[in-house]
């Protein structure tokens, strides 16, 4: 077992490495205009140098990322080229705002999820006609579609929640709380669906094994059987579903924050994406690339600590 | 149709055969399937080969056949070397060499029709269609299968059926020597009766050579000229089918001679004491020689 | 090295039902005629159809120049000039709903491209030739799946330009993985599958196995997952353009979403029809993957599946209904009487699988039920387990366990609430497949005690003792070793042990065996045939065992039924049957036993004039 979590924490690492380094070069190589950018038309030839050596953008690109990368170890991000704020420091202001919203959304996914897949799967019936049309739907209408309607008739309509803005969890947790419905319910819908989906045919196909009907001539309960021993062998699969769909939630708050005007990361990620900031993109990258390693890391230990054969292997 | 060119010597000659698998992992040890292992089969002979699982019989006919790593030993068939035969010299000895496997449900392509399956043999060794047509319809005769199979999808066969069908690709080349691998053991005891008979009348028929793998010593027995009985990767006994099934000298050979019911209680009642009177020998010698050393 | 797998009953059972309807079954129909005649694919066709029509035809057909403002005429309703209105800058929706198609179709298609293009030879070469190249793949793929796509798509597109070809590219290579990982898995099932062995073995090149055998079997996969690639990859370039970054100087059903999320509060139909074009086409790319994998799959292997998944369900409640009913006098521990057991069809038949059978034991008896596949045996024990699938029908007949009624004559259903009373305190079962029938997630121990605490009310020390005690009676050398391993450490043998434990852990009156050696060795089957046999004798159980072995027979009953067809041919005491059999297909069977044969001669007279020939030469 400890070897294992070794070999995933290097692993981790190494993706980590990978993928900033690719994108540090992918954003660092195109951004030749960007001077011009930030002082804008009207600035003159020698400014704009100015602003580039200011930049180091007059250093070869291999020196600025091993620059960069020497700051990264030391947790120093740089700073915004339109700001000239921490990155670290604007990246720990957003933080909060996106964890609160993806974490209680994959709380509230994996339980309902859990529920209704496991419903449908026992009980089979109108609850799993419901869950199939549902997650054709939920596939089917595209995240910020489903968040247009959302505002439309709860916030516009019917008036009972507000349409946008963030309230920190610190001072008022109530408002927190319903600033937050709207959002999670837009991203939770599909995310649901395709779960609970997962959660249904992992659960028929342990209620098939054969083991399953010599615990039932044992005399143990159905519901013994089904709380201790199904749901036992159908968790691992679960688990890895939620961990996917909390990758694709890390992309989607990019347009849940902009529909409901929530200060997050995914609000950072795309104004710095439209003004090439690309010391902030960068940053945003990192820290995501990290939340999603860790993520993986407690998934892979929680499977290995359900599933007996993996902790062996 | 007697085999027409013979040299000296056997049809296929095994010698201290050795099949390793790498173990998982970095720097583990390998994993040694067979352990020096040698076998002779001749012309028109069949070599029962018996054990329990994971005992090596399976992996020393899949070695035959090229589908097994041959770490140490040769195998030579009609004289020639092929412990290490390449692509193009497996593909003209699959016309001396075929095999018939144990689990008719997965040894037949799905999505392919019965005479597309057995064509596919005669297609590689480059044969016209007309040709391998002709010959399909052939060899459904000799295994007992309607002209009608051809154009029918496996699925549609039961266990015994399809088995035939299997037969009848590893008889579409008029091989020398088929490897059998446990070709009964998922069929139903009447099933298997029939499968068994055309085993037989084949070999009588065509001359061919059987390397007949089995955990059943009653099916070895009733098929075979000679017996090799398989434990942990080595073979630990093998001669004439009635010498072994009515004189074993080997210990394992004893108890699995012994260990096998039969349909009768008050003779299996017998076996059964003697089975045990067995083992308490077997132990007893055990503990003497333990002693000894 | 591959093990002997002893295809019996159990399996054989599912094998039967399935292939009921199939056997004779004349060539399928074509995959699309199916997909047309399931009327949701249908209709995703016919929707595919549109969008593709307009996003080809679309410039030269729309009424107005979609990129054509005129102040004058902004955010109309629909109606009049304008079939759907027009935005804030007076540009005509309808043009741009049937011009923005096209973008749509572009990253569908391009992303399916680059996704297959990437996927499936990398998956193929992973899967069929494993090394270093599948090590690294995996890797890469691992990370890709890690990676948010927007977020990778926004760096792209700060780095490279807003250009749909570009994200699509992107977009396209964060999705292979699904192709890759698809392909690999489905190429490592059919790599060692015995057709692709016989393959080799006849002398075919890896291209023409992979050509021949392999892609073949992933084909139907990838068209199904590329529907649903298509469908993900518009919904996120409408989101890219929703956010701003798509090319400005297209008309896009994003950008029109934009338009009407803008205006809200003033127009918010404007976010209705891009809303509404947008998934209606994903939905029928979703919808089409459905339809195709139904269409594709509708073999009997899918259906043999869809069997499978339905039998073990297990009841939540217990039904009660035959509760209160009188005890009924029987001579016997168990009477069976004029069963009949069968599986309703779509049909609205029911395929009988058990009819009229009856059978009784005695307390301290053991009853054979011998036949070969699809001969019901299985089925019958499994009705007085009450462990019938839940699909099952009792058709008829009843069954008194000590007196009470489990089945009545009248009901439909068996009685399971009576049932789950008795089972596992006076009625017990041995399997056939000792490593399936153990909870890979538990230790032994657990799965012994548990029963013993929860059914038997035993104190938790006392039921871990006993656990204990009974590992020592089944010949476990070391019982507490085996009481802390989980199933995946012991060997198949010893988990029959541990199974056998289990099961007579109650001090059961009836046992029910369903082959319970067929998957052992036959020198393990000796040794569990000896403990059997002990065991019955210690705790004087009636014992049913289900098996297709005469030799096990000898050895353990001594009464027997042999079955055929679901039916009842003989019964009769163990030395009658085996030395004197009455029927014709009892003497088939004991004619194809080995034992007593002389070896390399024929042991059918069956019905081809081949062996008939063979025969009078014989008897000549």
């Amino acid at each position: 077992m400890f070897s294992f979590i070794v070999r995933r924490i290097v692993s981790g690492v190494v993706a980590l490495f990978v993928v900033s380094s690719l994108t540090f070069f992918l954003l660092y190589f195109s951004a030749t205009s960007v001077a011009r950018n930030i002082l804008g038309e009207s600035a003159t030839q020698a400014q704009v140098h100015q602003k580039e050596i200011e930049l180091g953008l007059d250093q070869p690109l291999v020196g600025r990322y091993l620059h960069w990368l020497g700051g990264v170890l030391h947790g120093d991000f740089g700073v915004s080229w339109f700001t000239s704020r921490s990155v670290v420091g604007s990246i720990f202001d957003r933080l909060p705002v996106t964890l609160s919203l993806v974490l209680v959304t994959i709380a509230i996914v994996a339980i309902v999820a859990t529920l209704v897949g496991v419903a449908a799967a026992v009980r089979r019936g109108w609850i799993d006609r419901l869950l199939q049309i549902v997650s054709i739907a939920g596939s089917a209408i595209p995240q910020f579609v489903i968040a247009i309607i959302v505002v439309t008739i709860f916030a516009i309509k019917l008036h009972w929640l507000p349409a946008t803005g963030y309230v920190p969890l610190g001072g008022n947790p109530g408002g927190w709380a319903v600033s937050l419905v709207l959002p999670v319910v837009a991203l939770a819908i599909s995310a649901v669906a395709s779960t609970a989906q997962q959660v249904r045919s992992a659960t028929i196909n342990v209620l098939s094994k054969d083991y399953v009907r010599t615990l039932r001539s044992r005399g143990l309960a159905p519901r013994e059987i089904l709380f201790r021993h199904v749901l036992r062998g159908a968790a691992p699969a679960g688990m890895t579903v939620l961990s996917l769909q909390f990758i694709v939630m890390l992309g989607g708050v990019v347009v849940i924050e902009q529909i409901f005007a929530l200060p997050g990361m995914g609000f950072l990620a795309l104004q710095s994406t439209i003004q090439g900031d690309m010391p902030v993109l960068m940053g945003v990258v990192v820290y995501i690339v990290l939340i999603v390693v860790i993520v993986n890391l407690l998934v892979d230990l929680a499977v290995g600590w359900l599933n007996p054969k993996a902790r062996v292997s | 149709m007697a085999p027409t060119q013979r040299t000296d010597g056997p049809l296929l000659g095994v010698r201290d055969l050795v099949v390793e698998y790498p173990g998982k992992g970095f720097r583990s040890t390998p994993f040694r399937a067979l352990d020096t292992v040698s076998i002779e089969i001749g012309y028109g002979q069949t070599l029962g080969l018996v054990g329990e699982s994971g005992s090596g019989k399976t992996t020393l006919g899949r070695a035959l056949l090229g589908l097994a790593p041959v770490t140490g030993g040769t195998l030579t068939f009609e004289g020639a070397d092929i412990s290490h035969a390449g692509r193009r010299t497996r593909r003209r000895l699959s016309r001396d060499l075929q095999v018939v496997f144990q689990d008719p449900y997965t040894s037949l392509n799905p999505s392919m029709t019965i005479g597309d399956i057995l064509a596919e043999p005669l297609t590689v060794q480059g044969k016209t269609g007309a040709d391998a047509r002709r010959r399909v319809r052939e060899v459904l005769d000799e295994v007992g299968l309607p002209q009608d199979t051809i154009g029918r999808l496996p699925r549609e066969f039961s266990g015994g059926q399809r088995q035939r069908v299997a037969i009848a690709r590893a008889l579409a080349l008029s091989p020398k020597l088929i490897v059998c691998d446990e070709p009964v053991s998922a069929l139903d005891l009447s099933t298997q009766a029939k499968v068994l008979d055309l085993f037989l009348q084949i070999q009588k028929d065509t001359g061919v050579s059987y390397l007949f793998v089995s955990h059943d010593l009653d099916v070895v027995n009733h098929i075979s000229h000679r017996i090799a009985v398989m434990y942990h990767g080595e073979i630990v006994e093998q001669g004439d089918a009635a010498q072994i099934t009515s004189a074993p000298q080997h210990p394992y050979t004893q108890r699995l001679l012994l260990a096998s019911p039969v349909p009768d209680p008050d003779r299996q009642q017998e076996r059964r004491a003697n089975r045990r009177r067995l083992i308490e020998e077997q132990r007893a010698q055990d503990e003497r020689s333990g002693v000894a050393a | 090295m591959s093990e002997p797998t002893i295809k019996t009953e159990n399996a054989m059972d599912a094998d039967a039902l399935a292939g009921a309807g199939v056997t004779a079954e004349p060539a399928r129909p074509g995959v699309l005629r199916r997909l047309v005649g399931n009327p949701l694919g249908l209709i995703a066709l016919i929707i595919l159809a549109i969008v593709v029509v307009s996003g080809i035809i679309g410039p030269w057909v729309a009424p107005f120049d979609p990129n054509h403002a005129s102040l004058a005429d902004a955010l109309k309703g629909p109606g009049g000039a304008h079939l759907l209105g027009t935005d804030s800058a007076g540009r005509d929706v309808f043009s741009r709903l049937l011009v923005g198609a096209r973008s749509t179709l572009i990253a569908a298609a391009l992303a399916a491209a680059v996704a297959l293009v990437v996927g499936v030879p990398s998956g193929l070469i992973a899967g069929f030739f494993g090394g270093w190249f599948d090590s690294i793949a995996s890797w890469c793929t691992n990370v890709l799946m890690s990676l948010p796509a927007i977020i990778i798509l926004l760096a792209a597109s700060a780095a490279l330009g807003h250009s749909v070809w570009v994200s699509m590219t992107i977009f396209g290579v964060l999705i292979s993985t699904g192709f890759f990982r698809l392909t690999r898995t489905s190429v490592q099932a059919v790599r060692s599958e015995l057709y692709v062995d016989a393959a080799r073995v006849a002398g075919l090149s890896n291209t023409s196995i992979i050509g021949k055998h392999i892609l073949f079997v992933v084909r139907a996969p990838l068209i199904i997952q590329t529907s649903m690639v298509c469908g993900i990859a518009i919904s996120i370039q409408a989101t890219l353009e929703f956010l701003g970054l798509g090319d400005v100087l297209v008309p896009t059903w994003g950008v029109m979403l934009n338009e009407g999320f803008i205006n809200i509060y003033t127009s918010p139909i404007l976010a209705v029809w891009p809303g509404i074009a947008i998934s209606l086409t994903i939905g029928a790319f979703v919808v089409l993957g459905n339809a195709l994998r139904d269409a594709l799959e509708d073999t009997p292997k899918a259906a043999k599946k869809r069997a499978a998944a339905g039998p073990s369900r297990v009841s939540l409640l217990d039904d009660d209904e035959t509760r209160g009913v009188a005890l009924v006098k029987s001579n016997h521990l168990l009477e069976v009487n004029g069963l009949g057991v069968g599986y309703p069809q779509p049909s609205g038949r029911v395929k009988t699988v058990v009819t009229d059978v009856s059978l009784h034991l005695d307390r301290g008896e053991v009853l054979g039920i011998v036949g070969e596949s699809g001969s019901g045996k299985t089925q019958t024990a499994f009705s007085i387990l009450g462990l019938l699938p839940d699909e099952a029908v009792i058709t008829g007949g009843s069954i008194v366990f000590d007196g009470t009624p489990l089945v009545s004559s009248s009901g439909g259903r068996l009685s399971q609430g009576r049932l789950a009373a008795l089972r596992g305190k006076r009625i017990a079962y041995i399997p056939q497949e000792p490593m399936s029938n153990l909870d890979p997630n538990f230790t032994i121990g657990y799965q012994l005690v548990r029963p013993l605490v929860k059914v038997l009310g035993l104190s938790k020390a006392d039921a871990r003792a006993r656990a204990l005690e009974l590992l020592g009676i089944v010949g476990i050398t070391n019982p507490q070793r085996t009481f802390d391993a989980y199933p995946h450490e012991v060997s198949g043998g010893m988990a029959q042990r541990v199974l056998i434990a289990g099961a007579v852990s109650c001090n059961p009156d009836l046992l029910i065996a369903d082959e319970p050696t067929t998957a052992l060795d036959v020198t393990v089957q000796a040794e569990v045939l000896d403990l059997l046999r002990d065991l019955q004798d210690r705790f004087t159980m009636g014992v049913v065992l289900v098996t297709h072995n005469f030799g096990v027979v000898a050895d353990l009953c001594d009464r027997v039924v042999v079955m055929q067809n679901g039916r009842l041919v003989e019964s009769g005491d163990v030395r009658s049957i085996l030395r004197d059999p009455r029927d014709a297909y009892t003497k088939t069977l004991l004619g194809a036993m080995l034992e007593g044969k002389t070896p390399m001669t024929m042991l059918t007279a069956g019905p081809d004039p081949l062996d008939d020939e063979m025969r009078m030469k014989a008897s000549i």
